[in-house]
């Protein structure tokens, strides 16, 4: 699995972050802070914070959280609960990323994956007593939340196999899932709006665990898996090697093909899963709507983390940072009164700025050419 | 088969190979249309055949702009939004603040120019990867119509409305609509530009291989920008007839319509890698299109969703045959 030759490659691609990444080493004052807004996660931390000290000053109960009825209420619980979906499909899309792809796809996935689970629940609104509904599924939950995985699986090995084995430019191959997804999440659904009336169900999106979202755990599941899986395996190394340079790791022994497939494969599993939550939490499932746009919420979730859309070096944690920004942007543009249309052409302008700064001639402008890395 | 082609003498042998799809999808196109004409009572008319351009007028715009774009070597995700921007104005302008028409359409055609210049200007001075500089464009001109009405914004007005009622005359008592005029305008305006201009030349030769072409001393930094700018014109372009055809503006308009257009180019002939392509391929790409769609209505039971899937089916298939025939081109 791991052949000997690829260690040259690994060995040319880590010195620079080594150095980024331990900043403890040098203790001359003067060097720390430059050291540390070297650091991978300085700036998008630097970038939550100053969004939520902008809602502290006009909201000064924002970091207010109370308990009520056993669980934690608050914005700040609320920001997180609602960045969930967007977290996991953020961890996912930056694997593709980190292997010079991308994948536009994961909107039509969330709404395949949320029609899936509907479908398959189906069943009509029984009411029992005065007020109360009765639950209606058709299939059990395991397998409910199997079937839209699954589903989601498949369409993400899809994009994988057009990519890695057939050789299609990732942003074709993933634009036409984007535009079919929404026909087969309307086939499944049968062009309705399917209703879920099976409240073991709600818990995905809505529940609480332990006075936190249930959807929390969730990412921390995924979150844990990915990272063990990048982190303390070869695989985060050979992913970064394919991103920076495919015909070296090719030639260094990296089985790109394999790894580049997964990598989509994985991203579309995020995305389902991401379905079930969204699915869950307005319990139902829209063909045209779920989903609609995230693929720019992802990309940029993933770019403000700290991720060059350029592949190579990438950062799960940064992604679900850059998530977590996204969700307070959006939370505070709600709460400030500006129209809630105003979002669209803001997060656009970001992606537009974010692009721009990270492109090699402003670096060069800049003269920052020796941050992180100098590829191509 | 039926394209002037005078440019592009390059590889020969290559030419004959990736002309192959051309000659396909003009086979695949008398073959639905024949499969149609059998299966569908008054589905073989020329009215039939001419309702394929009626319909399509703004796609084959957008869907030859694009063209443009792709035989360059990049990609513009951007023209949906921007067909559906051009709506918002145009709708918002004529029907909310009374402007004239005469005032709105070029303004419209400007703003859309403009954004492809400033798309184009990003992507060539700070070498961005095209699907991201015009991804974020296609948000940005989403957004922007969610900014003007979140409602659809329908129009009344009487210049508009005999625009898109206008019926011309043609063979055996048929008619065509005014939009159809413009679309083979510009269908002849991108002949002459592909294959009689330097503009044409410099645009083959920068997606065939870019740095040839900048060590050939062409002009590709300011042709890279006008291939946007000429596509962000067509969209707009595209949006104004799309705006005759519909008579409303709707932040919801055109939705997917770039997967349309830059099906319509691969399914035509274009290489996605750049530097081949045929506009006339395109437009056999766009019949295609269509007759799908009317495929579909004249089967009855089957919803419109269907014809994204078989065009992007359809496209995938294209898209595995162009890397079938390079395979064994460069094999060869």
């Amino acid at each position: 699995m791991t052949p000997p030759e690829s260690d040259p490659e690994e060995v040319s691609t880590s010195p620079a972050p080594l150095a980024a990444q331990a900043p403890e080493r040098a203790e001359s004052r003067l060097d720390g802070l430059r050291r540390l807004t070297r650091m991978r996660m300085f700036w998008p931390l630097a970038i939550l914070a100053l969004v939520l000290l902008f809602n502290l000053i006009f909201n000064p109960h924002f970091f207010s959280v109370t308990i009520r009825d056993d669980h934690l209420y608050g914005a700040l619980i609320d920001i997180l609960n609602r960045a969930s979906s967007m977290m996991i499909i953020a961890m996912g899309l930056t694997l593709v990323i980190a292997t010079h792809g991308i994948d536009i796809s994961v909107g039509a996935v969330v709404a395949i994956s949320g029609a899936a689970a509907a479908a398959l629940i189906g069943g009509e609104l029984v009411l029992s007593g005065g007020t109360g509904m009765t639950d209606v599924t058709q299939a059990p939950l395991p397998l409910v939340i199997a079937g839209a995985l699954g589903l989601s699986l498949i369409f993400g090995m899809w994009n994988g196999a057009l990519v890695a084995f057939f050789g299609m430019q990732p942003i074709i191959a993933t634009l036409i899932l984007l535009v079919m997804g929404r026909g087969v999440a309307q086939l499944i659904t049968n062009g309705q709006i399917i209703t879920i009336y099976y409240s073991p169900y709600y818990i995905i999106g809505n529940g609480f665990f332990l006075g936190l979202p249930f959807s929390l755990y969730i990412v921390a599941v995924v979150a844990a898996v990915l990272l063990l899986l990048t982190r303390k395996t070869a695989l985060g190394l050979f992913i970064e090697a394919i991103g920076i340079n495919p015909t070296a790791s090719r030639l260094a022994g990296v089985r790109a093909r394999t790894i580049i497939f997964s990598a989509y494969a994985v991203c579309g599993l995020c995305a389902g899963i991401a379905g079930l939550i969204v699915s869950s939490n307005v319990k139902s499932a829209d063909g045209n709507n779920a989903g609609l746009l995230f693929e720019l919420d992802a990309i940029l979730a993933v770019v403000l983390g700290g991720t060059p859309l350029t592949g190579g070096k990438f950062t799960l944690v940064g992604s679900m940072i850059g998530a977590l920004i996204i969700q307070s942007l959006t939370t505070t543009i709600y709460s400030v009164g500006v129209p809630p249309q105003v979002t669209l052409v803001v997060k656009a302008v970001v992606v537009f700025v974010v692009s721009i700064l990270q492109s090699e001639r402003m670096r060069n402008l800049v003269g920052l050419k020796d941050r992180r890395r100098g590829t191509r | 088969m039926t394209a002037p082609q005078p440019v592009v003498p390059r590889r020969p042998f290559h030419m004959n190979l990736t002309n192959l799809p051309l000659a396909v999808t003009i086979a695949l196109f008398v073959a639905m249309f024949g499969a149609g004409s059998v299966a569908f009572t008054g589905f073989f008319s020329l009215q039939t055949f001419l309702n394929f351009f009626v319909d399509n007028a703004f796609l084959a715009i957008t869907a030859i702009g694009m063209t443009f774009v792709i035989i360059s070597g990049g990609i513009d995700l951007s023209v949906g939004s921007v067909i559906a921007l051009s709506t918002m104005v145009s709708a918002a302008l004529v029907e909310q603040h009374g402007w004239s028409p005469a005032v709105v359409i070029p303004l419209v055609l400007v703003m859309g120019a403009a954004l492809g210049l400033g798309m184009g200007l990003v992507i060539q001075f700070f070498d961005i990867q095209p699907f991201i500089v015009t991804l974020a464009g296609m948000f940005l001109a989403r957004g922007l119509c969610y900014l003007i009405s979140i409602e659809s914004i329908a129009i009344t007005s009487d210049f508009y409305t005999d625009i898109s009622t206008l019926r011309l005359p043609f063979l055996f008592e048929t008619a065509i609509s005014f939009n159809v005029i413009v679309a083979l305008a510009v269908l002849l305006g991108a002949i002459y530009l592909a294959h009689y201009t330097r503009f044409g030349r410099t645009v083959y030769a920068m997606g065939g291989n870019e740095q040839s072409a900048i060590l050939m001393g062409l002009p590709v930094p300011r042709t890279k920008v006008l291939v946007y700018t000429l596509n962000g014109f067509c969209s707009a372009l595209a949006g104004v007839t799309f705006t005759f055809y519909m008579m409303s503006g709707n932040p919801l308009h055109a939705q997917g319509m770039e997967l349309d257009a830059i099906a319509a180019a691969v399914i035509g002939g274009t290489l996605l890698t750049g530097g081949f392509g045929t506009v006339i391929g395109t437009m056999f790409g766009v019949l295609i299109n269509g007759t799908i769609q009317t495929l579909i209505t004249f089967q009855g039971s089957l919803s419109s969703w269907w014809t994204k899937i078989v065009i992007g089916l359809l496209l995938l298939i294209f898209c595995l045959l162009q890397r079938a025939f390079e395979r064994r081109s460069r094999r060869s």
